[in-house]
This record gives structure tokens, C-alpha cells and sequence, in this order.
């Protein structure tokens, strides 16, 4: 199968980049790592007319910590995640998920940002934004905004990004030597979308307490999606095989997710509900934390 | 512990040998030539038209868009091969027709309605994309069950306005029903062999050629079988066959999807006949997946009987079998459910029936011997499975109750109850050394603990007899071609040689293991035989590679012409050594003088002798030609045993260990036959755990793509543990049996039996394949609900 | 559109479409048939290259233009003349192929993982193996090829 024909704009800088959006409008896309774009192009399901490619913009596949927070630029692929030291100590959630996402090959092209762009149902890099609370900073004509993670997904395949915008950069809070976190995923080989996804992250207290947690599921939904309410059973609690179950009922109780191939209905509830218990149990392990009762 | 039981390899022998592949060196290179790789002057690209419907009138086709497209040199619809007589071709066995490109109507989703001809790939798929088709979409049927009520007759083209295909049965059925009501335990099961695709990774393609004036046509073609081919597109375009050249080259893997003929090879043929230009056609995934042969799709009922004590009295096996919209098996003529006689195994059934019908569907045309003798991995599914539940109703070990009900040794060659006769085998050997091996004893102490701390550990067992290797002339035809194969062997004077065969390697190493029968029979240095298939041109005639019968078949025609060449070389070594022929005897790969010590002469001498010194009054050279029509198949069998856990919050099965004793007879590159018992293993994982081509209730092919008719990767597939038992075809030249089905034959029982076993404490008795998260999560739920109702029966089910 | 590729060492300067996927680049523009094509979906890994020498690519899934200016390296770049990549020995040696079709993309796979990771361990290379399909070998002997090669390539330990 091959593409439709259409105009190829490599783009040297983001100026030029955010040019080339403005001018050809709706017809235009983003080529970033292109995993999920070039395989729809060839099935004809994705037909732009331009492509504006920002790999040869120079510097933008950073992957740095400043301000308290991991900066991912919209160059930075999957495999420079799953390979940095840096973020196998401290930032566990990414990891775990950096070594998941689709197969080996394709995260040596794949981008976080491109895929938090694409914003598949069944996406990783979303839940683990979620999760994390990330933020993404997105560029237009108007001027640069920072759009929190819960803003910036908005639907299946529909973020906050607007027609001649685009995303620069993703920032995951730094975590304390006190936080940690998970990333179950489902799938039924290498290479699949999830069929049911979590990622958690936590933050103790001196205490022993609760004092943050993130908790969202994927492919339960037209997009990524935080548990609220089992954010709030954790905030505050002292961690137990009781509060872990309760968190992950509401997992189970929010996921909505399509049955497919991949299973159906009742089974990707159940599932995000296990998923979300491992999830914790896995960080609250990671946390050194002691056998729960 | 002895684990064999062949002979002593001397060092000189070529049989036996792992000898590294002589195929390799071009394909470590990236310089296989695969049919996508051949370009000729002038080539122009086909794409094909597809129809989004299941079941939909053609009410009409209009190509001005599509020819008005840049680059576009053709559109050929269905209507246009009717009016060159190319309309519809004979499928398969010949018993039905299968159009080319949809007439009238179209019966199955992604069916071929029109193929655009242009000077590059993008371009022509670009105008496929225009061809204006009228459709009026028709009421689906997408299961045999609803099929077989003729409530729409899906195929009113044919005569017998009925969905019903065939009937076909073996055995005795009163004798068989008689002895399952006498039976003081019985199990009355349905069991389903999930429709499959072989999927090997290079698609199906075609260079068609018909340019340069000589009224000669070359074919470039993705087959197994090109000899067959031939004759069949001779019989069909009507061209005479000395004008048709078939030209298999590399193939990237077959598993039985590139017997058959298909509509884009017809299509593209036809395009470079009218254009007088070669027009080549490489199928995308999706067409391969969707249109190109299936597997399997067999529904079938199993009931067994046995005495309380476990001895089995009567076997009964009846299918409904959904062939989709065409009635296109790839089974022999006279074999309409291919090898499925089989159905009885390993065990000595004193009588068993088979019954089967076959039906139309909405969907692609198939029924293709998936690394696969004929319908034999169904019938292994099937008897293994039986037997599991069978133990599992008796309360006795799946092992033990196997053993007790195995032919014995003493038994063979023995003729199985439907019509078999078994050539060779030893299954308590096999089944024994298994156990032993993998150390069954222990694993059942294992799960005995793990059950009681309330984990799911299974064990299973599949010990299967195939056959393979059709065959015999007095039974097996492709339309009324006898399925010999053949062997032309010629030794060049100074003592190297090429052999040629009508089989057709996809990866199964040919040039090395042909070499080696060669060398072996002649005593010559295997790395100078070079071995040349897949050119109609020189090759001589021949049936193909496919439901392992290269090596029963082929392999025998090889050592038989060897032993032709032997017998000349033998007078040539008289002449030559100055004595009588009957004193010269062939000992040591040499030719003696009896009774003289020191008087001898190599092949190599001779064979420069025949050239330079040949025997006066006689024919020069040394070559000879082999038809070889095998006097019986084949019967290889094995003991497979699979160890899982199985999550039972997520449903998740890791085969923690497989062990796979094989016994192919005697095995002439243990190498290559591991390779082939690690690859056929691997399609046998994927096919229980993953591998499904599904459709909804509308029609839709819900797999049409790699995204999710799943293979099953390098980090889900298993470790393989492997070895061998021997126990050669007392019929076959080198007592050699095929091996590379084997194991997609007899493991996806394992697993399922192995599956089943962990969970056989909740009181499931059987899932289906393929044993996804959902299906296995699902049985143990419901399972749980049956055993926490009141009134609960034993156990429960889920399909 | 006017790219500029080397493609093992050799400059080929090629009008293409843009979207002309690197894979066919290849093949029909530089006459490299060693990568192959086995689906529309970036599944199947047969058609595996390695750009600037570090990054493995499913050059099915890159169109062409945007390889303009780098280095690609094919199958048909891993030997020096006559004597082969020890990959590709090991892959010979250990009956690590059957019908050659997904070889070339698992040998650049391979070829890059050793570049990032000279001795993986068996579990490691199942991983980093994890985006290249092979129907014949149920890839064990694959696996094995990756640590004899791994094995020839690393520096031999110094005897203390």
C-alpha cells in the first residue's frame, strides 16, 4: 500500500515549521517519528496534502531536566527514554512504559510528544501524562502556551492543538526520592495497542502516608483517562491491600471501553481494575514499602 | 539415557550430517531473488479492486475516471475476461469454479472485482481508487450453521440450488454408533478448529510476461508448485504448455498458501497478454490475508467411548465444514476433506466413523494444507483433544490413558480402522522417553503443591501420528495428475553434479539436504551437487512442496535416480577396473573388485570415466531420471508435552516450557529438521494462542492486517526443547518420513490440553482456540459461577 | 523532489516522489533488493535498515526524502567483499534462517542492537528482536546467531 501523493516541506527551524501549518492549514501534518502517521497514510485512512517534516529541525529531540521537571522535546523518541539512565532511577512510570510502547523498532523513530498528539484511545504516552501530570507546551502564531495534560486531551485522535499550532515540548514533574510509579499494560503481543493500560504515581510522606497520587487507565475510553476517585481514596491514606482495592474499583468502575479484537467489555473493566491494583502494588514496592495488609 | 536409536554415523556419511545450509550464503547477502526483486523493461504495476461487501450485486463498473488517471494503461473487470473465455477457472480438485474477478456478483468481502494496470505501483492503486462500482449490497450468510438451512442460496451460478457442498464418510457408521452406546464411559464434544491464514511473510506475487513476440509466456510466480501450474494455466488460457514457462524463485515462506492459483496471477497474466508487456502484481498484506487461501474452519463434534477401566471401543468424528464462497481446498481429487482419515491417531480404535459436510459462506475461498498434510492437523486437534477429555471424564492421567490405548509396536505396519496403513512406529518409546525427559513425575508433584496454594499450573500432552507424503498414484490425484514427484540427476566429469526436482523449496533446504541423499548415495562431496528447482523449463516434472511430501516423495525419486546413476557407474567401474560387472560390488562409496584387495575405484574416477573412457557399446555420460510413485505415505509421529501457568486474575498463559520428541525416521540434516520442529512449533503456539481470521455476523473480516491477525513475536514465542526417537519407513529409499508439519500439527493440543489441564480443578473442560486473555479469563469466571451455584452441574464450558 | 542518500558508502542522488517510502527507495532507485516489504502496517520488520549507523528503521515506514542527507546501511552493506559481517556467519552457522525473506531485517536489527549493546543476554535479544517477525525459525536459532556473533565481535576478556 502506498500513500496518496503530497507536498513534502522539511522544516529547519520552528518558525518555519509553524509557517508552513499557517499557510496550508487543515491539509497540513506534523512528520515526527511518524509511527502512527506513515502506516495510516499507506491504508489511505490519513490523506494530508502536505507533510511538514520537523526532524531536521536541530535540537529539538532534547531530553533534559530543568525547573524541576523532565523536558521531552518534540524530537525526542521513545528508545532515547527507554535508554537514558537518568530516567530508569528516578522516573519509574516513563520507564516501565518507554519499554512497552509499540515494538523495538518502531521506538527508535516513534516521539512521546507525537504521540501524545495522535492521541490514540489506546495510546501509552497519555496515561502516563496523566498520571504524571504532565504538561505540554504548544506554539502558534499567537505565541507559546503550557496546556496541562488534563486540557490538553481532549478527545479520540483531537488534543488542544490547534489548526497552525504545534507541540514543542512535554515536562513530567521531577519526582522526589519519595515518589515512584508503574506502568501495567495489556497487550495481546509486541507490537499491539493496549488492551487495557495504568499508570500509576505515588509520593509518600515522612509519615508513611499518601501525599500525591496520579492513577489513569487506558483503552477504557475515547481518551486516556484519570481516576479521580482513586486519587482521592489514596490521597491521605495509609497504603493497604483495602485502599489499593478501592482505588482500583474505581478504575473498574469508570472504564468505558469498545469491545474489539482485544476483548470485550467486561473483561477491559475488570482488567483496568487489575491493572490499576498491580500498578500500585508495584510502585508501593518500588517505595520499599513492606508487605500491605 | 538412550534417546535414539539410529546407527553409528561414520564419518564419510553425507546423511546425518548437520551440514550448513548451502541455500544461506546468497540470503545472508540480501541476494535472494524473490519475485518482487525481478524488473523487466517495460514492467507495468498491477492493483486490484476490491469489493467492501460480503454479498453484493454488481450492477455495473465504470472505468473512464480510472483510465483517465496518469500512468493508467488498463482496467480489466470481470465482464472482460468472460468475453476472452477467462471468466472463471476450476478450483483446486477441480469439482467446483471460482471466478476471477467478480461476474455479476460479488460473494465475499475483498473480493476481486477489477485489476488496473499503470506504470507504477502508486499510480495504479491510485486509480483503483476511482473505479466506480455499483453496488447493491445482498443478505450475508457468514456461518455454515445458517448455511446449511438454504435460506439463500449463496452460489446460484451452480446447478444444485443448495449451500451444501459435499457429504463425505469413512468408516462403519452402524458398527461405530453400536459401540459408543456400549460404551460404559463417553464424551460428546464439540470442538472447533478456528478458521487460519498461513500468512508466510512474503506475499503472493507474479511477474507475467508475454512481451517479445515469441508467443512464449514467463511466469514469475510466488508457487510451490509450478509444474502443476503450468498444466493448469495451459488447460485454462488454452496456450500450449512448451509456450508456457513457470519460474518459481525464492520463495519468502509458503505453509501451503502458494498452491493454489489465484484471481491477481489470472488477472495480471491476462494484462500482459492484451499489453504485451510484463505486468507484475505483489499481493499488499491485506489481500493476502483476506482473499489468498485460508485454513482450517472446521466444526466438529467428537464422541469417544471407552470401557470403565479406560480401554477405548469406538470413535466418532462429525464436521461441518465452512469452505466460503468458493469450494477451493487445496485436498487431493479423491480426498474432498483431504488426510482427515486420520482422525483416529495414535490409538488402536477397534472401530470409528467420519462423517463430514461441507458448506458455502460468504467469505474468501480456501481450505489450504497450512503446514499441513491435508486436513491433518484438524483430525490431530481433534483426537488429541478427545482423548484429554476423555482422561479428564475418567479421572485417569492424560499419559497413562494414552499409553494404555497406543498401537503397540508389534502392531505396525498397521491398518488403522479408516483406511490407513501406518508404516512405522514406536509411541510407548516416544511417549516414554517424554516423560521421562521433561520429567513428568515431578511436574505433577509441582502441580499437586501449586494446587493446593491455589495456582494454575497445566501439563499437556499431544502424542499424534500424521501422514504425509501423498502419494500413492492409486490414490492421490490433483486433477488427475498422480502425485508422484521426480529426480534427474547428472554427474559432470570431474565427479560433480547437479540435480534438479519438480518439488519446490519455500526455506526448507533443499539444496543442502537433496545434496546430501546425493552425495550419500554416490559418495561424493555434497558442497559439489548443486541443486536447481523451481524452473519448468529444466526442472523435470513434479507435484511440489507442500503436506510434507518433499522428502517421502521427492527425497525417494533423488536416492532412486542416484541409485539409477549408481547401477551405470557400476558397469563404467567394471570396464574400467578390467572386471566382470558381477564381481564389482559398491562398498565403503567406493566400487571393489570382490576378492581383490586394493582394486577400486571412486565415483569420481568413474564419472570422468564415463566421459573419457566410457563402456564400449554403451550410452556415454552418467545421468539418470527418476519418477518416483510412492508405494505408501508416510506416518511420522511425536510426543509433545507442554508446561503453562496460567494467571487466573488476567487470563495470561506462559508456556514455561515445551518439550518435543519427534520421530521422522531417518533424519538426513538434524539441523534443518530442528529448524523445522522450532518453526512448525512457533506457527502451532501462534494458531492456540493467537492466530484467527474472524468475521462478524455481517460478513467482515475482523483480521485483515497485521495489527491483528497476530504473530506471534521473539519475546511471546517459547524456548523449544527438542529431540528425536527413530524409527525409519520400512517403504521409503533412505526410510525417511516428513517432519516439517509435525509440529504445527501435533502442538496446538498441547497446548489447549495443557491449558485446560491448569484449570481442569475450577471444572472447565475445554476453551477454543485460540486461547486469548478474554476467552481464558472468561472460562474461569464462569467456571467459578457454575461451582458457586446451587445448582451447579459439573463444571462449565465457554466456546 | 532531488535527495541525496548514501546508501553503504555509495552516494545515489535520485528524483523521487515524496511519497516513495524509503523501502522502494531502495530497492527500485538503488537496486538493493536485499530489504524486503512483508506488510502495509509497519508490523512485520522485514524491511529493517539502519540510519546513520545507530538507529534501525522499518524503512516501510520513512518515505524517502526524509533519508535525504543521511546514511543508510543495508544487508548488502554488512560485508567487506568476501568476508562477511560475523552476523551474518553466525546466522549461517546457526541455521538462524529457513527462508531468507525476514533475514536482512533481522541482521540490521541485530546489527544495531550490538551497536548499543555488544553482549545482550538472551532476553535482552528476544526484546530488541521483539519488531521483526520470522514465520520459519521460531526464531531460537536467531537468538543464538545474535550472542555467537556478540560473542566474536566483543573484545576478548584479558587473562588476569
Amino acid at each position: 500500500m502506498f500513500p496518496a501523493a503530497f507536498d513534502y516541506l522539511p522544516a529547519h527551524s520552528v518558525d518555519e515549521a509553524l509557517a508552513a501549518l499557517l499557510k496550508h492549514g487543515a491539509d497540513a501534518r506534523i512528520l515526527a517519528g511518524g509511527q502512527s502517521l506513515i502506516p495510516a497514510m499507506r491504508f489511505r485512512l490519513a490523506r494530508p496534502t502536505v507533510l511538514v517534516d520537523i526532524n531536521p529541525i536541530a535540537g529539538l529531540a532534547y531530553l533534559r531536566e530543568e525547573n524541576g521537571a523532565l523536558l521531552m522535546g518534540a524530537g525526542a523518541r521513545d528508545f532515547a527514554v527507554e535508554v537514558a539512565p537518568f530516567i530508569k532511577e528516578r522516573y519509574h512510570l516513563i520507564f516501565d512504559a518507554a519499554a512497552v510502547v509499540a515494538d523495538p523498532i518502531v521506538r527508535q523513530s516513534g516521539t512521546i510528544v507525537g504521540s501524545l498528539c495522535h492521541n490514540d484511545p489506546a495510546g501509552d504516552w497519555g496515561v502516563v501524562a496523566l498520571a504524571a501530570r504532565a504538561e505540554v507546551v504548544v506554539r502558534g502564531n499567537a505565541g507559546t502556551r503550557v496546556v496541562p495534560i488534563d486540557d490538553f486531551l481532549i478527545d479520540s485522535f483531537t488534543t488542544a492543538v490547534g489548526e497552525g499550532e504545534m507541540a514543542l515540548e512535554a515536562r513530567f514533574p521531577t519526582p522526589n526520592e519519595r515518589t515512584s510509579g508503574s506502568y501495567q499494560k495489556i497487550e495481546r503481543k509486541v507490537g499491539d495497542f493496549a488492551t487495557a493500560a495504568a499508570g500509576v504515581q505515588l509520593t509518600l510522606s515522612a509519615d508513611g502516608t499518601i501525599a500525591a497520587a496520579g492513577v489513569a487507565i487506558g483503552a477504557a475510553g475515547p481518551t486516556a483517562k484519570r481516576v479521580v476517585e482513586a486519587e482521592k481514596i489514596l490521597l491521605g491514606a495509609r497504603p493497604s491491600i483495602a485502599v489499593l482495592r478501592a482505588a482500583a474499583a474505581e478504575a473498574k468502575e469508570i472504564s468505558d471501553p469498545i469491545a474489539d479484537t482485544r476483548g470485550d467489555i467486561e473483561f477491559k473493566r475488570e482488567m483496568a481494575g487489575v491493572l490499576v491494583y498491580r500498578g500500585l502494588l508495584a510502585t508501593l514496592k518500588r517505595l520499599q514499602q513492606g508487605e500491605l495488609h | 539415557m538412550a534417546m535414539t536409536t539410529d546407527p553409528p554415523v561414520q564419518e564419510r556419511h553425507a546423511i546425518g550430517q548437520s551440514l550448513k545450509r548451502k541455500e544461506d550464503p546468497r540470503f545472508i547477502r540480501g541476494a535472494g531473488r524473490y519475485v518482487d526483486d525481478i524488473v523487466l523493461p517495460g514492467m507495468l504495476y498491477m492493483a486490484l479492486v476490491h469489493s467492501p461487501y460480503p454479498h453484493a450485486r454488481i450492477n455495473g463498473i465504470d472505468k473512464t475516471a480510472a483510465l483517465a488517471m496518469p500512468g493508467v494503461k488498463a482496467v480489466i473487470t470481470g465482464e472482460d475476461l468472460v468475453n476472452a473465455g477467462l471468466g472463471w477457472i476450476p478450483t483446486f480438485h477441480g469439482y467446483d469454479k471460482q471466478m476471477v474477478l467478480a461476474v455479476g456478483k460479488a460473494v465475499y468481502q475483498y473480493q476481486e472485482v477489477a485489476g488496473v494496470i499503470a506504470t507504477s505501483r502508486e499510480a495504479a492503486l491510485d486509480a483503483a481508487e476511482v473505479v466506480d462500482v455499483d453496488y447493491e449490497p445482498l443478505e450475508v450468510i457468514a456461518d455454515p450453521f445458517v448455511s446449511m438451512r438454504d435460506t439463500l442460496i449463496i452460489r446460484d451460478d451452480r446447478e444444485n440450488k443448495t449451500n451444501h457442498i459435499y457429504h463425505w464418510e469413512v468408516g462403519d457408521r452402524d458398527k461405530t454408533d453400536a459401540a459408543l452406546a456400549a460404551s460404559e464411559v463417553q464424551i460428546d464434544e464439540r470442538i472447533e478448529f478456528q478458521r487460519v491464514h498461513p500468512a508466510p511473510l512474503e506475499p503472493c506475487g507474479i511477474v507475467a510476461d508475454m512481451s517479445g513476440g515469441t508467443g512464449r509466456l514467463t511466469m514469475y510466480l510466488t508457487s510451490q508448485a509450478p509444474h502443476a501450474h503450468r498444466t493448469v494455466v495451459s488447460m485454462v488460457t488454452g496456450i500450449p504448455e512448451d509456450k508456457i514457462r513457470i519460474v518459481s524463485p525464492d520463495i519468502g515462506g509458503g505453509f501451503g498458501n502458494k498452491v493454489p492459483v489465484y484471481p491477481g496471477y489470472v488477472v495480471a497474466t491476462a494484462a500482459s497478454v492484451i499489453l504485451g508487456v510484463p505486468v507484475k502484481w505483489i499481493e499488499t498484506r491485506t489481500e493476502n490475508l483476506t482473499c489468498s487461501g485460508f485454513a482450517r474452519d472446521y466444526h466438529m463434534r467428537v464422541q469417544i467411548g471407552a470401557t470403565a477401566a479406560g480401554n477405548i471401543t469406538a470413535l466418532k468424528v462429525t464436521t461441518v465444514a465452512d469452505h466460503g464462497a468458493f469450494d477451493a481446498v487445496a485436498d487431493p481429487s479423491k480426498y474432498p476433506a483431504g488426510l482427515f482419515g486420520i482422525v483416529t491417531g495414535s490409538y488402536d480404535f477397534p472401530t470409528a466413523f467420519t462423517e463430514l459436510d461441507a458448506y458455502f459462506t460468504n467469505k474468501a475461498p480456501g481450505g489450504v494444507a497450512y503446514r499441513c498434510s491435508f486436513r491433518v492437523t484438524e483430525a490431530s486437534y481433534a483426537i488429541e483433544r478427545g482423548m484429554d477429555m476423555l482422561a479428564q471424564r475418567l479421572g485417569m492421567d492424560a499419559a497413562e490413558f494414552r499409553l494404555l490405548n497406543f498401537v503397540k509396536k508389534v502392531q505396525f505396519p498397521y491398518p488403522s480402522p479408516l483406511g490407513f496403513v501406518y508404516d512405522s512406529g514406536d509411541y510407548h518409546l516416544t511417549l516414554r522417553n517424554a516423560l521421562d525427559k521433561i520429567g513428568y513425575k515431578e511436574l505433577r508433584a509441582e502441580q499437586a503443591e501449586k494446587r493446593a496454594r491455589g495456582e494454575y499450573m497445566g501439563i499437556g500432552i499431544s502424542t499424534f501420528t500424521e501422514a504425509v507424503g501423498a502419494g500413492p498414484s492409486k490414490l492421490f490425484d490433483i486433477m488427475g495428475i498422480k502425485m508422484f514427484d521426480s529426480a534427474e540427476i547428472r554427474i559432470h566429469p570431474t565427479g560433480s553434479g547437479i540435480v534438479r526436482t519438480g518439488a519446490r523449496h519455500q526455506g526448507q533446504g533443499h539444496e543442502t539436504t537433496w545434496a546430501q541423499i546425493v552425495a550419500e548415495e554416490l559418495g561424493l562431496d555434497p558442497q559439489n551437487i548443486l541443486v536447481e528447482e523451481g524452473d519448468t523449463d529444466t526442472a523435470p516434472y513434479g507435484l511440489g512442496t507442500y503436506a510434507s511430501r518433499s522428502t517421502p516423495v521427492a527425497g525417494g525419486a533423488i536416492a532412486l535416480a542416484a541409485r539409477k546413476v549408481r547401477e551405470k557407474a557400476k558397469k563404467i567401474a567394471a570396464h574400467v577396473l578390467e572386471a566382470s560387472e558381477d564381481d564389482i560390488e559398491w562398498e565403503d562409496y567406493k566400487f571393489k573388485v570382490t576378492g581383490v584387495p586394493g582394486k577400486s575405484i571412486t565415483m569420481k574416477e568413474v564419472a570422468f570415466a564415463a566421459y573419457t573412457n566410457p563402456t564400449p557399446g554403451s550410452e556415454p555420460g552418467l545421468e539418470a531420471t527418476f519418477y518416483y510413485d510412492p508405494p505408501n505415505m508416510t506416518f511420522p509421529h511425536g510426543a509433545y508435552i507442554a508446561v503453562v501457568d496460567v494467571d487466573a486474575e488476567t487470563g495470561y498463559t506462559k508456556v514455561r516450557r515445551f518439550l518435543a520428541i519427534d520421530d521422522c525416521g531417518t533424519i538426513i540434516n538434524p539441523m534443518i529438521v530442528e529448524g523445522q520442529i522450532h518453526g512448525g512449533l512457533t506457527e502451532g503456539f501462534a494458531i492456540a494462542f493467537m492466530q484467527e481470521i474472524r468475521f462478524d455476523a455481517a460478513g467482515n473480516n475482523l483480521n485483515t492486517n497485521f495489527t491483528e491477525y497476530l504473530i506471534p513475536t521473539s519475546l511471546e514465542t517459547p524456548h523449544w526443547e527438542t529431540d528425536k526417537t527413530v524409527t525409519p519407513s520400512p517403504h521409503h529409499p533412505i526410510g525417511a518420513k516428513g517432519v516439517g508439519e509435525s509440529p504445527n500439527v501435533g502442538s496446538p493440543a498441547a497446548f489447549v490440553n495443557a491449558v485446560v489441564d491448569a484449570l481442569a480443578p475450577l471444572g472447565v473442560k475445554h476453551i477454543e482456540m485460540p486461547l486469548t486473555r478474554a476467552k481464558v479469563w472468561h472460562a474461569i469466571k464462569d467456571a467459578r459461577a457454575a461451582a458457586s451455584a446451587p445448582l451447579a452441574q459439573n463444571g462449565a464450558t465457554h466456546a | 523532489m532531488i535527495i541525496r542518500v548514501t546508501v553503504n558508502g555509495t552516494e545515489f542522488v535520485r528524483d523521487v516522489e515524496p511519497r516513495t517510502l524509503l523501502a522502494y527507495f531502495l530497492r527500485e532507485h538503488c537496486g538493493l533488493t536485499g530489504t524486503h516489504v512483508g506488510c502495509d502496517s509497519s508490523s512485520c520488520g522485514v524491511c529493517v535498515v539502519a540510519i546513520d549507523g545507530d538507529r534501525a528503521v522499518k524503512s516501510c515506514t520513512m518515505f524517502a526524502v526524509q533519508a535525504d542527507g543521511h546514511e543508510i546501511t543495508t544487508v548488502e552493506g554488512l560485508a567487506q567483499g568476501a568476508a562477511l559481517h560475523p552476523l551474518q556467519q553466525a546466522f549461517w552457522d546457526c541455521h538462524g534462517l529457513q527462508c531468507g525473506y525476514c533475514t536482512p531485517g533481522m541482521l540490521m536489527a541485530s546489527y544495531v542492537l550490538l551497536k548499543h549493546h555488544p553482549n545482550p543476554s538472551e532476553p535482552e535479544i528476544r526484546e530488541a528482536l521483539a519488531g521483526n517477525l520470522c514465520r520459519c525459525t521460531g526464531y531460537q536459532n536467531i537468538i543464538t546467531s545474535v550472542q555467537q556473533a556478540a560473542a566474536e565481535m566483543s573484545p576478548q576478556p584479558v587473562e588476569a
